[in-house]
């Protein structure tokens, strides 16, 4: 076994690349911010429970930006996510038994999520909302709500769609039967002038999402546009054009290093980005300012981070943001 | 006793004729012996049905893109397959895919390596991966269903654990601008013009292990001990066949597909997310299902199973293809499913009564 390991680690230094790789990233050397609280206010601790499922890319990105200004407000931040509501609401539930000061949460599926947060006002814990709820965040009792009205993110697709010309588009959806997502290509629909469909493919297998979208463009030539709904699936989506001989544009929601990359080499139209960061890192800060000054931001209306419309000309100067994983 | 029975009666003089094993048969009759030919009929049903359902199925395009998505099933279906007829489950095969294919990207990266030295490395982690689940099964005793889903569920994890620990984020960095790259997607992740038909690798990859997969059942010393262990492993220990052996070995024919899958997937996409796989161990088992393995073990083929990741891609892209209402797309998909097998269950069942 030693004799093995020593053979294979003899074979990876002999065996070096000279382009790319973790050399290249550090050679890249991405200023983040820096890890220095800006205040001595009392080391108060937030928590931050969403519906995510495991090995989101979205929601490394809103924890990078809380944990962000939680060091800058000397904040000790937590962590839970579950994408069973049950779950989720169960994982509120414990922090509000460890009485943390201030508490984050996503309503995807407000229903579950009614009870706790009504038992962590009468807690005492301020609540902020974030992503989605937007429409129930403050019937249940939470101070704001940060985020991006999905409808209205579709909407501004829709619009974009319609000024590129484009005549017959496809909204792939990744998982049947998120209220996010039927929101977001219902949303494109409505401004769309042309005529939208709806296909559903399995987002945790990306062979399966190519040859999905493949055989689509393949069944229907007149598809100009493919619009997926997150941005692991849009150079996917470029491979499956690419193999059905279709010429559609294909745009995204969201955005990631590898979009960046595809708006600023043709292969992507445009992208959304409802700015994930800025939903963790206001989270915090406004849960901070609450505790410190009583400060409510958005007078009862949400604040929204997006849609942002990214197109080739934004995507060099966040090439470098998307890479150290905050765009 | 009853053996020397047996023997004098065959071979005794006023016996009852020859010994049956030995009766040549008529190949109609050999060919109504195979476990595959159910899940054939099954294919063909579905294929003709799409046939007439969706005008764009039987272009030879579509039929690439068909292929295509059964191959990427397909070549983990044969040693699941394999594994099935010698009696036993692997639910970690999904995310194992995904274990080897972020081994192979993270190494790479993390060492600045040429990408070749951390596909290698990945080859050895997913066979140890695929040793671990048939050393602990062999060991311990315990039902394979519950070894692998403890395994399933470390890797899981340890896919996400270890690709946020080492990277930061919850997907791999990008390797396509390192060495090695090029020449290892030609092989894992290329595609070929075959007569102006677009042709990907995994297909000869699939077809190729298939070959591998029925040489080593029907010709091989190895083939008859997964055959008997699956029949029943104290009376194939009690003959002298290697129980444990053929059971680890199994596990890593197990790994070895999954390794190849996972190359495909990072050098086709050249990104993973930590997160994906969960869920396709059952498309791995539904095929071989389906292809006339029989979930208690000792009768199937590794045809079959080919076939019934064929009848699995053809369902699911046919349902696009034939434009049918996307949100039934599960329903449509389960019900064909559930008709082709049935169809293939009453074929087989047919063909036994004649014999």
């Amino acid at each position: 076994m030693t004799a093995l390991l020593a053979a294979v680690l003899a074979a990876s230094l002999a065996g070096c690349s000279s382009t790319g790789g973790k050399r290249a990233e550090e050679a890249r050397a991405a200023q983040t911010a820096g890890g220095k609280a800006a205040v001595n206010t009392p080391r108060w601790t937030f928590a931050m429970v969403t519906h995510s499922g495991d090995g989101d890319t979205f929601w490394d990105i809103v924890q990078n930006g809380a944990r962000q200004a939680a060091d800058k407000d000397n904040v000790k931040f937590v962590y839970g996510h579950d994408k069973e509501a049950q779950r989720q609401s169960q994982l509120v539930q414990s922090y509000i038994d460890q009485k943390v000061d201030g508490l984050i949460v996503t309503l995807a599926k407000p229903d579950a999520m009614k009870d706790v947060v009504a038992r962590a006002e009468k807690a005492g814990i301020p609540v902020i909302t974030v992503n989605s709820g937007a429409e129930v965040s403050k019937a249940f009792g939470a101070l704001t709500h940060v985020g991006q009205d999905e409808t209205m993110a579709g909407e501004a697709v829709g619009a974009e769609l319609n000024e590129r010309g484009r005549k017959k588009a496809l909204c792939v959806l990744h998982e049947q039967g998120n209220v996010g997502h039927e929101q977001r290509c219902d949303g494109t629909k409505k401004t769309f002038k042309g005529e939208l469909q709806k296909l559903y493919v399995e987002g945790t297998n990306m062979p399966d999402v190519q040859s999905t979208i493949e055989a689509k463009l393949q069944s229907d030539r007149d598809i100009d546009s493919v619009v997926t709904l997150g941005a692991p699936f849009a150079p996917t989506a470029v491979k499956a054009k690419e193999q059905a001989g279709s010429d559609a544009e294909i745009d995204t929601f969201d955005l990631n290093a590898k979009v960046a990359d595809g708006l600023k080499d043709g292969s992507l139209g445009f992208a959304v980005d409802q700015q994930p960061y800025l939903q963790g890192y206001q989270a915090v800060d406004l849960l901070w300012l609450y505790k410190y000054n009583a400060d409510v931001l958005g007078g009862g209306k949400p604040v929204f981070t997006g849609p942002q419309v990214i197109t080739k000309k934004d995507a060099a100067a966040l090439q470098e943001y998307t890479k150290r994983g905050t765009r | 006793m009853s053996t020397a029975d047996t023997i004098v009666k065959n071979t005794g003089p006023g016996g009852g004729g020859p010994d049956e094993r030995l009766v040549r048969r008529s190949p109609a009759r050999r060919l109504l012996s195979r476990p595959e030919l159910g899940a054939v009929v099954g294919a063909a049903a579905v294929f003709l049905f799409f046939s007439f359902a969706a005008d764009t199925f039987l272009r030879a395009s579509s039929l690439s893109t068909v292929l295509y998505a059964s191959s990427t099933i397909g070549i983990m279906a044969v040693p699941v397959a394999l594994l099935m007829i010698g009696g036993e489950f692997d639910l970690s095969a999904g995310v194992m895919v995904v274990s080897s294919a972020l081994v192979s990207s993270m190494f790479s990266y993390q060492m600045t390596a040429n990408v070749w030295v951390g596909v290698g490395v990945s080859l050895l982690v997913t066979l140890a991966i695929g040793v671990f689940n048939g050393f602990l099964l062999t060991r311990t005793k315990l039902p394979s269903f519950i070894i692998t889903l403890g395994t399933f569920f470390m890797l899981t994890g340890l896919n996400l654990g270890f690709t946020k620990l080492i990277g930061g984020t919850v997907s791999t960095k990008s390797i396509a601008d390192m060495e090695g790259f090029d020449s290892a997607r030609t092989l894992f992740a290329s595609h070929l013009s075959l007569g102006g038909v677009d042709i990907q690798i995994t297909i000869l990859w699939w077809i190729g292990l298939v070959a591998l997969a029925t040489w080593i059942l029907l010709r091989t010393r190895a083939g008859n001990w997964i055959f008997a262990v699956g029949g029943g492993a104290d009376a194939a220990r009690a003959v002298g066949v290697p129980v444990t052996k053929t059971k680890i070995g199994l596990y890593m024919g197990v790994a070895l597909a999954a390794w190849i899958s996972g190359q495909h997937l990072l050098f086709s996409y050249d990104a993973i997310q930590s997160g994906d796989g969960v869920g396709n161990e059952f498309l791995y088992i539904i095929a071989a299902a389906v292809g006339g393995c029989l979930m208690t073990g000792g009768y199937g083929s590794a045809i079959g199973a080919a076939v019934g990741a064929f009848i699995f891609g053809m369902a699911s892209k046919g349902i696009v293809y034939a434009q049918w209402n996307p949100d039934w797309y599960k329903f449509f998909l389960g019900a064909m499913l559930l008709l082709a097998t049935l169809l293939n269950a009453w074929v087989r069942k047919r063909a036994e009564a004649t014999k």
